[in-house]
């Protein structure tokens, strides 16, 4: 009698799968053209036989011939890590963004609104500032202490907005955003005295993945999958959280601990991103919100497809960073917003109407 | 199962909201709870669904406190249609509906064949199953509602609870959700209590009517013992007639206006 409606959910069920698919093939071709791309040209045939070949084969086995190897060098060892490190930190700036939206209810939530961004920021300032010496070989000292420097400040902006062993959102919000203009003020009298190390400071507050290697990726690698795994799990939780304390409690959500949980995992992700990225705005705020207005609210094929197409949105806007006007650099940053921008609208006229997974 | 409350307080601050009111809901039966706005009955309900716990008294859902289960092994019994059901996101009729799933649903499984078919049947009762692919936003207030009234179904309860979930419908709509209510404590046997401030309607459907005011249990019984033109006088501070309805058995109110030329012209001028 019902086999009508199994199927028809199943083939929806099927449907969604099939969205995740042509993402992840979409941030493959992302990958393999961005590796391709720069000073040396390299065509998309060639960099596909040199990454099958670094898979399949270790290093001495692979066989090859001199310019190749000259180009092996390029792709593998400057440009990759760049990408990996470019799709990790896309991809959880905004599974962070959607997890956020999803626990305020507010597609206007990003993963700095809870004040990550200035506590990275200042720790970051600090340490360009001071000089402060490198803990680990081959890793300067600030990601370290931008990473810790956020994770106290969101230990903080949680307990000053606990009352009574609860915390509503909205004064953790209000808390995370009186916490982070008054970072701001501090990193910009820092910024005022700082002299020479200006440049610096700016480069690192406006975003960018330039200079970075393999130990920024394996460094944040951690932290980030843990999170994300977290948030992975409580997907359907955060489903009915968007409702609301009570509303997820009648549903039986247990709300606060919920709460505390999504909150831990998407500082840790944003924190370990920002550590190693810099503050890259618009890519937790846009990304999640192009996928929901395609894809649906549901979280558990919204917070997949996000940091995905994060990924895929952050390996594209940092190509074009590296090699709009080479040699310079451009903060990745700014070609998200600007970039970023137009596509928005472009998608919010476009699907407007109708979500394409019904 | 019996859902009982034992003189529950409870206070905002220090203004009580609910003052030593005790009530008990059993399968299968029907109650109204009435009373003027402010007079806790959102509070009470609150309680008895878990989500506030009370100063003093306690609630007990089978003869266990309500305090000691999980919110889960709570929402597997007890099912509550909020006042104003608030969706922020996009979320299609299905998939709001498949969310009353969830306290029956393991962490890491998805939706069983049963899950599907219960789904559909609560959407097939409250007739929204043509509704099933739109999204939440392009609804009526009055389809939504069945929305929100389907996935409390869908958590197969032995308990509903409902806060005004007519008070913003047309006739039509109002008497359809009370006619599905009323077939659910029947047939189904849950056990239903509903909060309105139509007594009329209260009376038309509810086999008790609970009378609340400033916190307090006024009154607990039959529709006749409740609607009284002294307990609306003193609760509502209105002038009423009683009659009986010429349909069915039940007291049915008729408010006399305030109002009159002489002394209107004279309050003004």
């Amino acid at each position: 009698m019902m086999e009508q409606e199994h199927t028809g959910y199943s083939a929806y069920r099927n449907r969604r799968k099939g969205y995740l698919l042509i993402l992840a093939l979409l941030l493959l071709v992302a990958i393999v053209i961005a590796a391709g791309i720069g000073a040396v040209t390299i065509p998309a045939t060639e960099v596909l036989s040199i990454l099958t070949k670094q898979i399949f084969y270790t290093i001495k086995q692979a066989p090859r011939t001199g310019v190749e190897d000259i180009h092996r060098t390029i792709i593998l060892d400057v440009r990759l890590p760049r990408i990996f490190l470019a799709a990790l930190v896309g991809g959880s700036l905004s599974g962070a963004g959607a997890a956020l939206q999803g626990l305020f209810g507010n597609p206007l939530a990003d993963p700095y609104i809870m004040g990550i961004s200035s506590g990275a920021g200042l720790g970051a300032t600090i340490a360009i500032l001071c000089n402060l010496p490198s803990f680990f070989p081959g890793l300067s000292s600030v990601p370290v202490v931008a990473f810790i420097a956020s994770i106290v400040t969101m230990i903080v902006v949680y307990f000053l907005a606990g009352a009574r062993g609860r915390v509503p959102m909205n004064t953790f919000l209000l808390s995370g955003v009186v916490v982070s203009s008054f970072l701001w003020a501090v990193i910009s009298f820092a910024m005022m005295v700082s002299g020479d190390s200006l440049r610096a400071i700016i480069m690192w507050l406006m975003g960018s993945l330039s200079n970075k290697g393999y130990t920024h990726v394996k460094i944040a690698v951690p932290y980030i999958v843990l999170g994300i795994a977290i948030l992975f799990i409580r997907a359907r939780d955060l489903n009915l959280i968007c409702l609301g304390d009570d509303e997820a409690r009648y549903l039986g959500i247990d709300s606060e601990s919920t709460k505390r949980i999504i909150i831990f995992a998407s500082s840790l992700v944003t924190a370990a991103s920002v550590s190693v990225g810099g503050i890259i705005g618009f890519v937790g705020l846009i990304v999640p919100h192009i996928m929901r207005m395609i894809l649906g609210p549901d979280h558990r094929l919204l917070l997949p497809a996000s940091v995905i197409a994060g990924g895929i949105f952050l390996v594209s806007a940092d190509t074009i960073a590296r090699t709009l006007i080479p040699p310079a650099e451009i903060p990745v940053g700014i070609i998200t917003a600007l970039a970023g921008a137009p596509f928005f609208f472009f998608i919010l006229k476009r699907y407007k109407v109708q979500r394409a997974d019904l | 199962m019996r859902l009982d409350a034992f003189s529950i307080c409870y206070k905002y601050d220090i203004i009580p909201a609910v003052d030593d009111v005790s009530i008990s809901l059993g399968r299968g039966e029907f109650i109204s709870v009435l009373g003027p706005n402010g007079s806790g009955k959102t509070t009470l309900l609150r309680i008895l669904a878990g989500t506030l716990e009370p100063c003093a008294g306690k609630v007990l859902l089978d003869n266990r406190s309500i305090r000691k289960m999980s919110p889960r092994s709570i929402a597997q019994r007890i099912a509550v249609v909020p006042q104003n059901g608030y969706i922020p996101f996009p979320f299609s009729v299905l998939e709001v509906v498949m969310m009353g799933r969830e306290p029956h649903m393991r962490r890491f499984a998805g939706e069983s064949r049963h899950d599907i078919d219960v789904v559909f049947q609560a959407m097939k009762i409250t007739g929204i199953t043509h509704l099933a692919k739109r999204s939440m936003f392009d609804l009526s207030f009055g389809e939504r509602q069945r929305v929100i009234i389907a996935r409390a179904l869908a958590q197969e309860p032995g308990f509903l609870l409902l806060d005004e979930p007519t008070s913003h419908l047309d006739p039509g709509y109002q008497m359809g959700i009370m006619d599905i209510f009323k077939s659910l404590s029947r047939y189904e046997n849950i056990g239903i209590l509903v909060i309105s401030h139509d007594v009329n309607l209260a009376s038309q459907y509810g086999d008790r009517l609970v009378m609340l005011n400033k916190g307090k249990k006024v009154a607990d019984g039959s529709p006749w013992e409740i609607l009284t033109e002294e307990i609306l006088e003193e609760v509502y501070k209105v002038k009423a007639v009683i009659k009986n309805h010429p349909v069915i058995d039940c007291p049915q109110v008729m408010l006399v206006p305030g109002f009159d030329e002489g002394s209107a012209k004279s309050n003004i001028l």
